[in-house]
């Protein structure tokens, strides 16, 4: 029965044989087997055992856990997460679909270059960027000297040092950095949506933005999940800008966030086996985020189209 | 006669522009910034970002790359990024040929294994991947930096030709094997020429990503090793405090995905949206 079941399902042309696949696979799977499938495994078993990363590993359980419960910084960490989810996520999404708006409206010439440049920022290495702008947050740095050029002398603070501010400015590169991605997702995504529709809206009156709320908007709804995923994961896993900007989470630990504390826990304080518990927690709490909002996708490209 | 729609769809436009300059601006700016400051003394500094240098003065870049060691990062992103981006692309060809052609028993799960390395942050992988290079003996080696990111450009790459070569006719394998092809020279002699956009694409942004990769490598090797982003980072000392010779290390670093980018902007955009569109 299974046999035939298997013979049925494989089309594959009289010179094609299974085991071709196989072996055009091996190769890169076995890397790829060594280096990330068993290193997940891997990590898992870590996170019960109590290890220095050097030591005869202990096996604790879920100690690691119960203690990740009550790790005040740890929840800190995830806070500060959850604030440049804001940033990183909401913001660039919102300002993503504004300037899609503004540049699929009018058909205006050059706007390929406009798209181009504000691509940018999301090619550039994190570090770079990190260090441009710690550049720029300086206290005697072009920031603060433009706000004494125009008269706001009060407002001038070390950003990266205050305590109140810091995480507004990290947050704010990375909106600056994100941003430009979801741009292009949705102006390939605007650029699918039926000229009909337009037609439609205007014959029937529509301003501008009555027709982004009821034709461009829905029309992109794939493209904000991809995005929104995107940006989340790179919000929870935010590491190098942290690391750059206020060098691993000043002032205090007001920037503090969590994969800054793996590194901390597992490369600094030799302690691989909580480190891994703050990693598969990290782990799972994006891959569930991630497959939820890649079921709501799915689901919404099953229903009927409206 | 031109009628008052044609003043407020001019109006319009020009508002259009206005802000999408502002956008631009916003987003160029600090580059610029960064790369005139590379060219000026630290007196200079005082004149604003955007002053321009007096003279355009090189010794910052002199001593970022003698000074600041920024030759042997360089030299260190070179020896990594061309050998990930040649194995990986290899051997992202053969299996995306693989699961987009043949069917076979497992594609399915296969595929779903590889994707997860799509989802899985670093930080899920580095412990043990770190425990592994101990293992093995390759600790603070060049190779502890390309096999983790080969493994992990394969899962990227895998997902990128398999959607390549689904797309593909398969009249030309057939044809080819008509005439006289084994399944290896088919994929080799005429696929593979015949998938230059796809390659490009995924070249360009394996090239970016190994060029900008921090995390893997500020933990795997130390030291001379480092490649260019980790040695801007970790730059200490009497440079850490000389904006002009930081900004010229950051321009360094920068230059080279830079340019790549003017040249093949159209494959970088494009990569990450289809990219990111078909997870």
């Amino acid at each position: 029965m299974k046999r035939s079941f298997l013979r049925t399902r494989f089309d594959n042309p009289p010179y094609i044989h299974q085991h071709h696949a196989y072996l055009l696979i091996l190769p890169g799977l076995a890397i790829y087997a060594l280096f990330v499938l068993w290193p997940i495994v891997s990590t898992a078993r870590y996170s019960l055992y109590d290890w220095t990363g050097f030591s005869q590993p202990v096996f604790i359980g879920f100690d690691n856990y119960r203690e990740l419960w009550h790790d005040e910084d740890f929840w800190l960490a995830l806070q500060h997460n959850a604030f440049f989810v804001v940033f990183f996520t909401i913001l660039p999404i919102m300002l993503g679909l504004f300037l899609t708006a503004l540049m699929t409206r009018g058909k205006l010439r050059g706007m390929a270059i406009f798209r181009t440049g504000l691509f940018i920022p999301q090619v550039m290495s994190s570090v770079v960027v990190g260090i441009i702008w710690r550049w720029l947050f300086a206290y005697d740095g072009p920031i603060n000297e433009f706000l004494i050029l125009i008269g706001l002398e009060e407002w001038i603070r070390p950003w990266l040092g205050d305590f109140t501010y810091a995480r507004y400015a990290v947050g704010s590169v990375g909106t600056w950095v994100q941003y430009g991605l979801c741009m292009v997702l949705f102006i390939a995504g605007a650029q699918s949506i039926s000229e009909d529709l337009y037609d439609a809206a205007r014959v029937a009156g529509a301003n501008a933005w009555q027709e982004f709320r009821h034709v461009t908007l829905p029309g992109l709804q794939q493209q904000i999940l991809v995005a929104f995923v995107l940006t989340f994961i790179a919000a929870l896993r935010v590491f190098d800008l942290v690391f750059v900007l206020t060098r691993s989470g000043g002032p205090g630990k007001e920037t503090i966030v969590t994969s800054i504390l793996i590194y901390e826990q597992a490369f600094q304080r030799n302690r691989a086996g909580y480190g891994s518990a703050m990693a598969l927690v990290l782990s799972l709490i994006i891959i569930t985020v991630s497959a939820v909002v890649m079921r709501l996708q799915a689901r919404q490209e099953e229903g009927p189209a409206n | 006669m031109r009628d008052i729609a044609y003043y407020q769809r001019q109006a319009r436009n020009a508002l259009t522009y206005l802000l999408l300059t502002i956008f631009l601006l916003a987003a160029l700016m600090p580059f610029v910034g960064i790369f005139l400051t590379s060219f000026k003394t630290i007196p200079e500094l005082r004149e604003g970002p955007f002053a321009l240098p007096e003279t355009w003065e090189w010794q910052n870049y002199v001593d970022a790359w003698e000074g600041a060691r920024f030759e042997q990062f360089f030299r260190s992103s070179v020896i990594v990024v061309v050998p990930v981006v040649v194995i990986a692309t290899l051997l992202s060809t053969m299996s995306g040929f693989a699961f987009g052609m043949i069917r076979f028993w497992g594609d399915n799960v296969l595929l779903l294994l590889i994707v997860l390395g799509l989802m899985v942050p670093s930080e899920a992988v580095i412990i043990p991947m770190w425990q592994i290079m101990g293992k093995l003996g390759l600790r603070n080696t060049y190779w502890a930096l390309i096999l983790p990111q080969v493994a992990l450009s394969f899962a990227f790459g895998t997902f990128w030709m398999r959607a390549h070569f689904k797309g593909m006719p398969r009249e030309l394998v057939d044809a080819a094997v008509v005439d006289g092809c084994n399944l290896w020279q088919v994929l080799w002699r005429v696929l593979f020429p015949l998938s230059r956009p796809a390659l490009l694409s995924l070249v360009v942004l394996l090239f970016m990503w190994t060029w900008n990769e921090f995390f893997l490598v500020l933990i795997m090797v130390t030291g001379d090793l480092r490649t260019l982003p980790v040695g801007l980072a970790l730059l200490r000392g009497r440079y850490a405090s000389d904006v002009p010779v930081m900004a010229a290390a950051a321009t360094i670093v920068s230059l080279p995905v830079l340019i790549l980018y003017i040249f093949f902007q159209r494959h970088f955009i494009r990569g990450m949206v289809s990219g990111a569109l078909k997870e």
